[in-house]
């Protein structure tokens, strides 16, 4: 099977395109995003224009961005997928040594008036290039050791450079989304159990490195797993975010104390209330019903699209397809866990909720791939 | 790239089985947070909603209004007025130092003022308002609120201060309020959080102090939601606090000028009783001060001038001055003979103006001797030698037991600061205090009021109403709080043999109506308003023989601070008292000629019920007493308002 022949034969084409949009997921991320834009306008106090107007025209945008790249043939995509990965790496090496540092952190490239995160980049690129790695490669030597080599190499360099920006959550991301991809490609159980037992060596290595010369993470990050393991630990210190955020969070209840009553987030006792810990406004306003009506969403998305890979008879299509739905599940996956008290504080935002418009365009830059192969999907009637 | 079908088909399954293993364990996550969820927000919600609102409701006090201090007849001595100040809230004001240098043009404030107010603005919150200038009068508050649209973020605000309109004629009594200090937090053992608020007062003295408690009231709260950084966002409910009690005194406003001013410059005390109920008239401490210096917060300059004062303003004398009674101890020593049986009126002792004993020369104050004296005659001349005669007999024990009968010696519990017990000398006490054996010169010396005894102005007032009744009355300051009158404290008889008494009440009656008394130049010649007392000058050093030789005889050659006190304690009118003064000049020189005048004028004052009537005076004297009563009432001013005050100072 060519491009040339699903292309020709079986894809559909024009604007026929249009009803071959998967709009379940279209609609599931419409619903998420307009949690977003409630939540937005709820902690800004009411105040449209601050938060929620430009988090509207962002998604408008990256919806716009999205149905452009799903109506880009998908094979057009799959031939960028090693040139979006060597570009998204140099921009990561760039973002060493040109970037700018803001929160006592190197992450972004200031190009003229476009403020360039390549760490978000290559959340996406990462995907690409692994689905593009395991289509090209002989399905029997996946589990060839030196296969195996240069797919860990593959995510583990730009990791790394991400990781030594310090952004711990973004390198964690990109090591989750990359192992997932290897997972489904087919890489034998062997492997992925030894790298369980290596982090399990490495976690342990790194609060033994604590205080001494080869300490591995920045006091910052220490601390917050300290706050994380015990958030009693210093109220009003490094726990304190956590504390407050556990607060709102328990004092929703039920069905929450009504929009805009949350009283952590409206007077500010809530730390990140708009980016990293908006969750927490919902359930504090929403309660038990809203934060779990959530989550059901989130799951929904991620169900449309593992139906969205079982449909693609393409190798290439279901690892990119399974490869976004897991980066995805990352995304509110540990910022659930970590705004919950189940995980450390690791600065990973609440996807398509949170205000920020760099982490919301590449992950419907993700989705638009998604539509791309579900449009493109060769169909035995067209 | 292109595969087999095969490998197609087995990529496929591979595919999905990887995504089903790799699914299941996603939503066995997505069951981890939604079991999470329910444990916090449904299984400890309760405890969630309690600390969320701990974090936002804040409890803010509400200081109540301070009580009212009265005189007898409803005259406020103590009351609250209103106090401008000026306030800033940093960020609305902007700059602070513009803006404080705008203000300057408009109000006194001099370059150090803003620069203190401009430290105290960057240590608070940007949005907390600081206090920046205080006492501020009406036309000063006007310029400030005409001129607020050009200056944002500086605001006029009401308060209340403490304010005594008297001024320095109840300094002493009622006392003054000033701001809470470390020392006062520190003593009291759980402090009424009221007293943490800035800028709060507590009574420092006097009745302000004693009564605390009763006057503060008690705090009202508000209960406010407050943001993150503490920033007040509203109101949730609000309860206003009890306003302190009001507290009624016994003393006379009037009287109370009066007696104040007439004192006049000399360091002196003077204490005014009714007799029958033991309240306190006048409590009059000589030289006062203005007791709202403080309340506003006294300068150094101001502190250390009254300090430093030989006259001892601060110091209130009526009870916290002990003076050797001198001779108005000699109706103890007599009244504890004769109720011993140890003498009889009839018995006359000779004065050869002196006495000798334990190989001591004990002098007569009269060194001429006063001849043959009897009880009459000698309280009348107050000659020393009929008492030396009489204490060997009595000795110590009894002269004791009779001075606490007639209240000396005793800690009088009034709401006033600094009270003494004055000193009631015992064998006892000689000998766990110096160490020493009792001996007769000792009897001798405290049978006239000197040596080792001690008594207060207040105290010498109580046992002259005693002695005109013959029941122990005790002094009274507070009349009634909230209206509530107070009790009037039980007065037993003293049971002393009214025979006795009366040879005692007689002496003290020809003091002032014989023409031998010591303070027959004071007597009073309307019969309705006469007087009984008691002349004393009592000695603080005694001439040295060099002094004697240098030619100094009188204790108007002396230097101010080593003249004899004057005292002068009597009653009035002599059938039926009503009235009993205490007056003592520190240094004054002799009874006769300066306590006793004094003492005159204050009973007049007393029971006429305002002036000294002028018909009541020798008419020799009518011309002198009339120019001094015209300069005294002219000194008695109408209260003062607190703008005058503030011009005062």
């Amino acid at each position: 099977m060519s491009y040339l022949e699903y292309n020709v034969k079986r894809s559909p084409s024009g604007l026929r395109k249009v009803l071959y949009v998967n709009w379940a997921l279209v609609l599931l991320l419409s619903a998420v995003a307009s949690i977003g834009f409630l939540q937005l306008y709820s902690v800004s106090g009411g105040n449209f224009d601050r938060w929620t107007e430009p988090q509207m025209q962002r998604f408008g945008l990256s919806l716009a961005v999205m149905f452009t790249i799903g109506f880009v043939p998908l094979w057009f995509w799959r031939s960028m997928s090693v040139m979006g990965y060597a570009v998204s790496f140099v921009l990561l090496l760039g973002v060493e040594f040109f970037g700018t540092v803001g929160m006592g952190a190197q992450r972004w490239l200031e190009l003229g008036p476009i403020r360039l995160q390549p760490s978000e980049m290559m959340k996406i690129s990462i995907v690409m290039m692994m689905a593009a790695y395991y289509d090209w490669l002989d399905i029997k030597r996946v589990s060839h050791p030196f296969w195996v080599l240069v797919a860990v190499l593959l995510i583990v360099v730009p990791a790394f450079l991400v990781l030594i920006q310090p952004d711990l959550g973004t390198a964690l991301m990109i090591i989750g989304a990359g192992g997932m991809v290897m997972f489904f490609a087919g890489v034998s159980l062997w492997y992925f159990g030894a790298v369980i037992g290596l982090g399990v060596g490495l976690v342990t290595a790194v609060f033994m490195s604590r205080g001494t010369s080869w300490q591995l993470l920045r006091d910052y990050q220490f601390r917050r797993i300290d706050a994380f393991l015990d958030p009693t630990l210093d109220p009003l210190g490094s726990s304190y975010h956590i504390n407050q955020a556990m607060i709102a969070l328990g004092s929703g209840g039920w069905s929450g104390r009504g929009f805009m009553q949350g009283t952590q987030s409206r007077l500010n006792f809530l730390p990140e209330k708009h980016t990293d810990f908006i969750f927490n406004t919902l359930a504090e306003e929403f309660g038990f019903i809203g934060s779990v009506f959530l989550l059901t969403l989130y799951i929904g998305i991620i169900v449309t699209c593992v139906i969205a890979a079982m449909q693609a008879k393409n190798r290439y299509a279901s690892l990119l397809i399974l490869g976004i739905a897991g980066n995805f599940f990352l995304y509110f996956a540990i910022n659930m866990a970590m705004v919950m008290g189940l995980a450390p504080v690791v600065g990973v935002p609440l996807p398509l909720v949170s205000y920020g418009g760099s982490a919301m365009l590449m992950i419907l830059i993700g989705f638009g791939l998604v539509q791309s192969a579900c449009i493109h999907r060769p169909r035995e009637k067209s | 790239m292109k595969r087999p079908p095969k490998d197609n088909e087995e990529s496929a399954r591979k595919i999905s089985r990887r995504a089903a293993l790799l699914g299941g364990a996603q939503m066995v996550f997505a069951g981890v947070l939604v079991l999470r969820m329910r444990s916090l927000q449904l299984g400890q919600s309760e405890e969630f909603r309690l600390l969320a609102d701990e974090n936002r409701i804040n409890i803010r006090l509400l200081p109540p209004a301070r009580g009212m201090i009265v005189d007898r007849n409803g005259a406020l001595l103590a009351g609250n007025v209103q106090n401008y100040r000026i306030v800033l809230v940093r960020e609305d004001a902007g700059e602070p130092r513009a803006a404080l240098e705008r203000l300057a043009q408009l109000v006194p404030l001099t370059p150090e003022d803003i620069e203190r107010a401009e430290r105290e603005i960057m240590r608070h919150r940007p949005f907390v308002p600081v206090t920046i200038m205080d006492q501020l009068n009406w036309e000063e508050v006007a310029r400030v609120a005409a001129n607020a649209p050009a200056m944002p973020g500086i605001t006029p605000e009401v308060g209340w201060t403490r304010f005594y309109p008297y001024g320095a004629e109840f300094a002493h009594s009622v006392g003054y309020v000033g701001p809470v200090s470390e020392a006062d937090l520190a003593a009291r053992e759980n402090p009424d959080p009221l007293l943490m608020i800035p800028r709060f007062q507590i009574g420092k003295i006097g009745v302000e102090r004693e009564y605390e408690e009763t006057l503060r009231g008690s705090a009202g709260h508000r209960r406010v939601e407050v943001n993150a950084v503490g920033r007040e966002m509203r109101e949730l409910d609000r309860q206003e606090g009890d306003p302190g009690s009001n507290i009624q005194l016994t003393l006379d406003r009037r009287l109370q000028a009066f007696t104040l001013a007439r004192l006049g410059e000399d360091s002196a005390a003077a204490v005014v009783m009714e007799i029958q109920t033991g309240n306190i008239l006048a409590l009059a401490s000589a030289p006062s001060f203005d007791p709202n210096l403080f309340v506003r917060g006294i300068s150094v300059a101001e502190y250390s001038a009254l300090r430093d004062n030989d006259h001892r303003p601060m110091s209130n004398k009526t009870v916290q001055g002990a003076y050797p009674p001198g001779s108005t101890f000699k109706m103890v020593t007599a009244l504890a003979a004769f109720e011993a049986g140890l003498t009889t009126p009839d018995e006359r002792v000779y004065c050869p103006g002196y006495l000798e004993a334990a190989g001591r020369r004990f002098h007569c104050w009269n060194r001429g001797g006063h001849g043959r004296v009897n009880i009459t005659s000698a309280l009348a001349e107050s000659c020393d030698v009929y008492f030396y005669d009489l204490s060997q007999r009595v000795g110590i024990d009894l002269i004791n037991a009779m001075a606490e009968r007639l209240g000396l010696g005793i800690r009088y519990d009034l709401p006033l600061s600094g009270v003494s017990s004055g000193l009631n000398p015992s064998r006892e006490w000689k000998r766990d205090r110096r160490g020493a054996d009792w001996v007769i010169g000792d009897t001798i010396n405290a049978s006239i009021g000197q040596g080792y005894v001690l008594a207060t102005p207040l105290q010498l007032a109580v046992m002259t109403c005693r002695l005109a009744t013959n029941r122990a009355i005790m002094p009274r300051l507070v009349h009634a709080v909230d209206d509530i009158e107070q009790p009037i404290p039980d007065q037993p008889p003293l049971g002393l043999n009214p025979a006795n008494l009366a040879q005692v009440q007689r002496g003290m009656w020809e003091v002032s109506n014989s023409q031998r008394g010591t303070a027959f130049g004071s007597r009073i010649v309307a019969e309705a308003m006469r007087l009984a007392g008691k002349t004393g000058s009592s000695q603080v050093f005694s001439i040295t023989a060099a002094e004697r030789a240098a030619g100094i005889r009188s204790q108007s050659e002396l230097p101010w601070n080593r003249r004899d006190h004057a005292l002068f304690v009597c009653y009035a009118p002599d059938v039926d008292p009503r009235y009993a003064v205490s007056v003592v000049v520190e240094h004054g020189g002799g009874g006769s000629s300066v306590a006793a005048p004094i003492a005159r004028d204050i009973i007049l004052a007393a029971q006429n019920g305002g002036l000294p009537p002028v018909e009541a005076y020798p008419s020799a004297q009518r011309n002198r007493i009339e120019s001094m009563i015209r300069t005294i009432s002219e000194q008695i001013g109408p209260p003062a308002t607190p703008d005058d005050a503030r011009s005062r100072a």
